[in-house]
């Protein structure tokens, strides 16, 4: 069973399908990708699995279980996390506690217990700033951790929300462009770490445009053009497909 | 018996109606122009009709009303000016508290010029017992009046906004900021011209309606909410909508009197509103950007 | 990071101590009535302020809650019951204990509600009415939010003034005083001003530490999270309505229990609590204090309540507060007083190297500072 399974998958905005029947399937402990031109539904489908957007037909399975239409909160609770192409960290919170609120779905404190304090609280807050630390720490990003995160630079905050994204343990996260405004070094950094992370047992799934990139530590690449799939295999062959040569005329491979 | 009643309170209704219309109508063009809801909008009302007063202690009417409707705009133009010209993209809550108290100060401004005296203008045409008699109800001239300027001043401005050189470039401002003043509009002009029309339009019906209704400092704040309301009614940013919503408002209000005590008037006219904002934000005719933040 | 929370709380009292002592030295001990209410009215302040500048919304109506919670132990202090002994209401609640027969001013007997339980009464009818409102109006944003609370303001205010039984315009009068444990009473009376005195600021420190432990918890956090960037907090877990939700109740629940207590101090309670321009200086002081810092806050609401009650701005302490409003939202719209406290301890910000958002930027050589991920350990190399 696949950890992940999307099942003719549709959304139309107004006028314009934006995601037309769109089926796929990740297994787990795999990385893959999705890729395809600009407006070729790929951020939509993303807003769609991780609750953002509900879809208007189709289904989405997370380890056997239905997701679609669920809230984002509760599709996170299920071992479902992501990041954003536009990065998106809490502004007036340092790196750090950007991260510890991505453990928000491991901790219970709630209003009555925090405003008490009581032993056990204490106990818990404790545990989530050491495994943030820990993970920024695997990140290579540990001495960025009180600053204040929005006044990083763009490649350090693409590993906060990646941290963030982490700190909750869950079983995939999907990542949207996250190659997004690096230069050559930081994306051959990216990749590593990717790997790193399938390597701790979280499968990845990403939207991306950067080729060398996808095609390097992909172990599979969907390509979506207006909205449909119109491939679905390892990266090799993807990139002799006829169809995907087409779409992409023009593009040049690094 | 019943149906004179009846057509009492509708004729009420409608009176108030203008005014709310009015009120809705000048939300609407400040917030097409620059996506702010101006809570100082009833403010303009009581101006228009408080120095209508002041000014025909001197002037024979028609230049009062002239005059205050001069003075409104150019106060509208002033606070357009002072606040909210150099903001450079501020957020809904700067905006919201800035107009609060904008209207604040210029309520505790009036309060100090005029006190807390209740005041009108004279019925334009006839006095408080004067009516004309139709379909079985007394209807005062006054509130001909009333429906008859707001509906001349609705179509001027439609007209205004359809055909008028800068009505049109209002319109391409309300819709594209950035790409009309690309175009070489004069944006932050066209922003002003905003408000100088919303205030003059709530002055003039502040003085057409003052002889029924009276004036006073303090009136500004209720007719905000139920501008506001009405604006909403109709769908935010539609301004032919608001007004037949502020008419529907208007009458609901009027009829509701005669249910509940009219302590509980506001009651009913904020129940509206919430009920509104619960269930369907986009209005009874739903404008295109409904809920916009 | 605990005890600095703890040490700031005594230093607060030890403050509220200080001014005692020497209100009283100076022979202006009835000072102490205004101080008192300010506290009072600045426990509403802080709610309010963990509601905006935490969770980033906004009430124009708090000031409706406060009302709420006076009104109704106002009223049940003071609603003669005798007439109805006979009713099984009344006599359910007398048999539980809840009723208590005492003199009133006309030297009649009355039969009314014990203050303890018309505490517990107010506090949960400020709940309940808080989750109702809650529940739809938190869902608003942006303008529709602030005109949905002001409206709900405006309702209580209404239904406060248009109602006989609550007094209408003149509000209920002859509440008496409210007995806490020991001898401890809350009431106007000269001969417990002092203590009254400390029963406010105690329960305004008890507040503030409540608050100040609730933000820098996991809650606390998921706020700001949630004030910084909603959809990222969602996608991390955070059920954004149920803690905007509960953050408006907890506020609520704030303003009511200073309600009740400024009502009982009082002797009384009117319309004017619910009124719009009391939620509006409310606001103001938010706004002026620095959303997102509570002791600012605190310290801004009791300057500015104990000015306006001795009457400092005369006949324009609307207007004054209409003109802070605009001041502050012109010219420092994060407040006079932001002092974050959080960032004073923040040592690195000097030593950071700030990139500015680039497109893509393929081809260029990489800053080695500014390599966002290193596999492997490099202390000495960030120096950090």
């Amino acid at each position: 069973m696949a950890l992940l399974e999307v099942s003719a998958l549709s959304k139309r905005f107004g006028g314009v399908q934006a995601v037309s029947s769109v089926s796929l399937q990740v297994q787990q402990g795999m990385i893959k990708a999705i890729i395809g031109p600009n407006g070729a539904g790929k951020t939509t489908l993303f807003n769609m699995i991780s609750g953002f957007v509900p879809p208007d037909a189709g289904a989405i399975r997370f380890e056997g279980e239905a997701i679609q239409g669920s809230p984002p909160h509760r599709v996170a609770a299920r071992g479902l996390s992501r990041t954003f192409q536009h990065i998106r960290l809490f502004a007036h919170m340092t790196a750090l506690e950007n991260v510890m609120v991505g453990r928000h779905l491991r901790s219970r404190t709630g209003f009555l217990e925090g405003m008490v304090r009581l032993p056990w609280t204490r106990r818990e807050d404790e545990e989530v700033r050491e495994r943030s630390l820990e993970l920024m720490d695997f990140l290579g990003i540990a001495g960025l951790a009180e600053a204040e995160a929005t006044s990083l630079a763009y490649g350090q905050q693409r590993a906060v929300e990646l941290a963030r994204a982490l700190a909750s343990e869950p079983r995939m996260v999907l990542l949207d462009e996250p190659a997004a405004g690096l230069n050559m070094r930081e994306t051959t950094e990216l990749a590593k770490l990717i790997t790193r992370i399938r390597q701790r047992g979280v499968t990845v799934l990403l939207v991306e445009h950067d080729m060398s990139l996808v095609m390097r530590i992909s172990d599979e690449v969907a390509v979506l053009s207006y909205g449909e799939k119109i491939a679905d295999a390892d990266p090799r062959s993807v990139q002799r497909d006829e169809q995907v040569i087409r779409v992409y005329l023009g593009e040049e491979e690094c | 018996m019943l149906g004179e009643l009846l057509l009492q309170y509708l004729v009420a209704g409608l009176t108030y109606g203008t005014i709310y219309a009015v009120v809705g109508m000048g939300f609407n063009i400040i917030y097409n122009a620059t996506g702010i809801i101006n809570f100082a909008q009833g403010e303009f009302v009581m101006l228009g009709g408080m120095t209508a007063v002041s000014l025909h202690q001197v002037l024979p009417l028609p230049l009062a009303i002239l005059g205050a409707v001069a003075v409104t705009m150019a106060i509208g133009a002033l606070i357009e000016m002072a606040f909210i010209r150099w903001l450079a993209a501020p957020s809904v809550l700067r905006m919201i508290i800035i107009t609060i108290g904008v209207s604040i100060v210029v309520r505790e401004a009036a309060l100090l010029v005029w006190g807390q005296q209740v005041r009108a203008l004279p019925y334009f045409t006839g006095n408080e017992v004067t009516s004309i008699s139709m379909g079985g109800a007394r209807v005062s001239p006054q509130v001909l009046w009333a429906v008859g300027t707001t509906a001349l001043m609705v179509a001027l401005v439609t007209a205004f906004f359809r055909w008028a050189s800068w009505g049109r470039q209002m319109r391409a401002c309300a819709s594209n900021r950035v790409a009309a003043s690309l175009c070489g509009l004069p944006t932050r002009n066209l922003v002003t011209l905003a408000f100088v029309l919303s205030a003059g339009m709530g002055a003039l019906a502040g003085c057409v309606v003052s002889p029924i209704t009276y004036t006073q400092y303090g009136i500004g704040t209720g007719l905000a909410i139920k501008g506001f309301t009405v604006a909403i009614l109709g769908g935010l940013g539609n301004s032919l909508a608001s007004v037949a919503a502020g008419l529907v408002f208007g009458i609901l209000e009027s009829f509701s009197v005669s249910v509940l005590p009219t302590a509980y008037k506001d009651v009913v006219t904020i129940a509206v509103l919430l009920a509104i904002l619960f269930v369907r934000p986009s209005g009874l005719f739903g404008a295109r950007k409904a809920s916009r933040p | 990071m605990r005890s600095a929370r703890w040490f700031q709380v005594a230093l607060f009292m030890a403050a509220a101590v200080a001014v005692e002592l020497a209100a009283v030295y100076a022979g202006k001990a009835f000072l102490l009535t205004q101080l008192t209410m300010s506290a009072y009215y600045t426990l509403v302040v802080i709610g309010l302020s963990l509601l905006m500048g935490y969770a980033g919304q906004i009430s124009i109506g708090h000031a409706g809650f406060f009302a709420i919670g006076g009104y109704a132990a106002a009223a049940l202090t003071t609603w003669d019951l005798s007439g109805r002994r006979g009713g099984w209401l009344v006599s359910a609640l007398g048999a539980a204990g809840a009723l208590v027969s005492r003199p009133d001013l006309y030297g009649g007997q009355v039969l009314v509600v014990r203050p303890w339980v018309a505490f517990g009464v107010a506090v949960l009818l400020a709940l309940v009415i808080a989750f109702a409102v809650g529940i739809p109006v938190l869902r608003l944003k942006g303008h529709y939010l602030a005109m949905a609370t002001l409206g709900i303001g405006t309702i209580v205010y209404s239904i406060a003034l248009g109602t006989g039984a609550l007094g209408a315009a003149d509000g209920i009068s002859g509440v008496p005083p409210f007995p806490l444990l020991g001898g401890l009473q809350v009431g106007g009376a000269a001969s417990i001003r002092v203590a009254n005195y400390y029963i406010a600021f105690g329960l305004l420190a008890l507040g503030m530490l409540l608050l100040l432990n609730l933000v820098n918890s996991r809650v606390g956090r998921a706020l700001r999270a949630i004030h910084g960037a909603e959809e990222a907090a969602s996608a991390m877990g955070v059920d954004t309505a149920r803690f905007k939700l509960q953050t408006f109740v907890l506020s609520a629940v704030l303003a009511a229990v200073a309600g009740v207590f400024l009502t009982h101090f009082n002797g009384g309670v009117g319309p004017s609590e619910a009124s719009i321009m009391k939620s509006v200086k409310y606001v103001a002081i938010v706004a002026v204090g620095g959303m997102g810092s509570l002791w600012g806050t605190l310290t801004t609401s009791l300057v500015l309540n104990f000015l306006s009650l001795r009457g400092y701005f005369g006949t324009f302490d609307d207007a004054v507060f209409g003109l802070i409003l605009i001041a502050v939202m012109l010219f420092a719209p994060s407040g006079i007083l932001a002092l974050s406290f959080r960032r004073s301890l923040e040592p690195v910000l000097g030593r950071l190297r700030t990139a500015p958002k680039p497109a893509a930027r393929e081809g260029e050589a990489g800053d080695p500072d500014s390599m966002p991920y290193r596999l492997e350990e490099k202390p000495s190399e960030d120096g950090r």
